[in-house]
């Protein structure tokens, strides 16, 4: 009550009553215009300027409260929309407005719908049931992701929920487990063959013939192009991994690419060997991870396919997708091994693998790789026919999109 | 979004509907990481919990039941809302379902002898983990009332059949060279089965979601024959 008394006697001037003033002057005049009593005009005169105070200060009262409960539904909306962590704004259990960044992690179609729609995992939901509070969930947006959801009320009727990414974080630790398991395993093998060989060579007491010498010199130079490819490529899958929550951002024009790595390999192995068929498809990508997933798709193919056949790399676009397929005319792939084949180390034939030099981390590293560009990635093989991989990336309609603004504006 | 009604408290009704799959849903999805979570951790606690959670997913069926029987019987919905009260009665059931297939799985915790170095052990989670993205996909799908996502998640139960056919073989397979573990691979076995049940039920659920939002169904998917 405080507040509005001073702020009636701060702005006590504007606040007169001027236009009934005025009127009553002139009603004054009037009267003594048509001849009455000038005693009697000036009481009537005194006394109508007198009343105007007697309920004037009511509205500026009255207004003042309202706006100092709080700000109005659609300032809270307009407050929380540019945050950059999703915020969600209920009213009772239903969203009333979710900002940019929820929309874009939970959807669009929230706004308006059962805030159980949105947060379905138990754990959040036992938070819907509370005032305030915090719980961690996992599984909200992805398979591994982990969320902080934090409730928070404004007042008996509105509450914010804000989510905050987690996932990260938990990513690191669960990382390096699975790098030091896998890569010691894979590393131990080609070194145990450098150090036997080298130990056999440098012994004293071993007479070994000099065509013996350069044999063993060979496959301790092949273990160790192994180790090394190894250790590229182990490198190359865990700088993937660490990035794989940020979405690339370069425009990037798939077929060009896939032509002129083609172009490449055709160089090197003979136009015969592969056939390029590419249509203009720009996806949101980074450059040179797509470059290393057509590379490592081409370098498979060429490994396991019949040397007669030509490898048949596309790039197609098929309603808002580009898809990338390589196909190749080899022995194909037992079904059983299908749904293994991205595994980190994982071999159909661990002897074949290794004599072409494979490290079995190839398709894991194209997995990440499309994973990291939300895309889909998938394999169809027929014993005897061949194998084909697809890739299918969503396309940025940038041409399109560049083109509407104008006449959206022409026509507002 | 869909457009509002006149009636606010038919308004209600419906947002509660949809909220009450949404939850069961939560729950089913959470039961399916849970049960692997306690087979391949041989975790007995976490495998109770699972146990215990399905009568919550039970009872919210009846509920979704109970609310699905009173807007049909005192608002009469049309067209759209009709269709979407019938999905939400039918995906409940299936929600209902999956929760008793992952209570399957977490009732076989203890039937699985030496966990460690047991190398079927390993081919499951992999499997389990596809057929829980479907269902997670499919909750998604139907909150944002997406028949373009349903359709895509239909052509993805193919792979888990792929992988179950897979497993099986991999399974009989090793069976015949350690008959000492027999029993806890038959276990598997069923619990191979389950997870291949859950992914047939997310595709369930995604024709509904398909019907839900356009009034139109599916093409037949094609039989799969079972593993030989």
């Amino acid at each position: 009550m405080s507040t509005s008394t001073a702020a009636y006697s701060g702005t006590g001037l504007s606040n007169m009553p001027w236009s009934g003033i005025v009127i009553a002057l002139f009603a004054g005049l009037g009267m003594l215009i048509a001849g009455a009593e000038p005693v009697l005009i000036a009481v009537i005169v005194v006394a109508w300027i007198g009343s105007l105070w007697l309920w004037q200060p009511a509205p500026v009262v009255e207004m003042r409260p309202a706006e100092d409960s709080g700000l109005s539904r659609q300032a809270m909306i307009d407050l929380i929309e540019p945050f950059g962590v999703p915020v969600l704004m209920l009213d009772g259990q239903r969203i009333a407005a979710a900002n940019a960044a929820a929309r874009g992690e939970l959807g669009g179609h929230i706004v308006g719908q059962d805030a159980r729609v949105a947060l379905r995992h138990p754990e959040a939901i036992t938070l819907l049931d509370r005032r305030e509070g915090s719980v961690t969930v996992r599984g909200l947006t992805g398979p591994r992701s982990i969320w902080q959801v934090r409730r928070v009320a404004v007042d008996d009727r509105f509450s914010l929920i804000e989510l905050v990414d987690r996932t990260a974080e938990a990513d690191i630790s669960r990382a390096h487990t699975d790098f030091v398991a896998n890569a010691s395993h894979e590393l131990r093998t080609p070194l145990a063959s450098i150090i036997g060989y080298i130990e056999t060579l440098a012994d004293p007491d071993a007479r070994i013939d000099a065509a013996t010498t350069t044999r063993f010199h060979a496959t301790v130079l092949r273990e160790a192009r192994r180790l090394q490819h190894l250790v590229e490529d182990l490198m190359s899958l865990s700088r993937i991994e660490a990035e794989k929550h940020d979405l690339p951002r370069d425009h990037i024009d798939l077929g060009q690419m896939a032509a002129s790595i083609g172009g490449e390999v055709a160089a090197t192995v003979g136009d015969e060997r592969i056939l390029v068929e590419a249509d203009d498809a720009v996806v949101q990508g980074d450059r040179q991870q797509l470059d290393q997933v057509i590379r490592n798709l081409v370098d498979n193919s060429m490994k396991y396919s019949d040397p007669g056949k030509p490898v048949e790399l596309r790039v197609v676009i098929r309603g808002h997708e580009a898809v990338l397929s390589v196909t190749d005319h080899g022995e194909g792939i037992h079904p059983d091994h299908i749904p293994h084949l991205t595994r980190r180390f994982y071999r159909t034939d661990p002897g074949r693998s290794r004599a072409a030099g494979g490290t079995g981390l190839g398709l894991a590293i194209v997995k990440h790789i499309v994973e990291r560009h939300r895309g889909r990635m998938d394999i169809t093989s027929k014993l005897g026919v061949g194998t084909t991989v697809t890739i299918r990336l969503a396309l940025i309609e940038a041409p399109v999109q560049a083109a509407p603004p104008p006449p959206a504006r022409a026509s507002a | 979004m869909v457009a509002e009604h006149t009636v606010k408290a038919f308004d209600e009704d419906m947002t509660r509907l949809r909220g009450l799959v949404a939850e069961m849903g939560g729950l089913a999805e959470l039961s399916i990481a849970e049960a692997m979570e306690a087979l391949v951790g041989g975790d007995e606690d976490l495998a109770a919990g699972v146990i215990a959670r399905d009568r919550r997913i039970d009872l919210l069926e009846s509920e979704v039941d109970r609310l699905s029987v009173r807007v049909l019987a005192l608002r009469a919905p049309m067209a759209d809302d009709l269709r979407e009260v019938i999905a939400a009665l039918k995906i409940a059931g299936v929600i209902e379902r999956i929760g008793d297939y992952a209570k399957n799985i977490a009732k076989r915790v203890g039937h699985i002898e030496g966990r460690k170095r047991f190398e079927p052990l390993t081919l499951l989670p992999m499997m389990n983990e596809l057929a829980g993205d479907m269902v997670h996909d499919v909750l998604t799908a139907y909150a944002a009332r997406d028949p373009v996502a349903a359709a895509e998640i239909v052509q993805r139960d193919a792979k888990v059949d792929a992988f179950y056919d897979s497993v099986f073989r991999n399974f009989v397979s090793y069976m015949v060279e350690n008959p000492a573990t027999i029993s806890s691979v038959a276990q598997l076995m069923f619990v191979a089965r389950n997870i291949e049940r859950i992914g047939d039920h997310a595709t369930n659920i995604a024709e509904m979601v398909h019907f839900a939002a356009t009034g139109t169904y599916l093409p037949e998917r094609e039989d799969v024959p079972p593993p030989a």
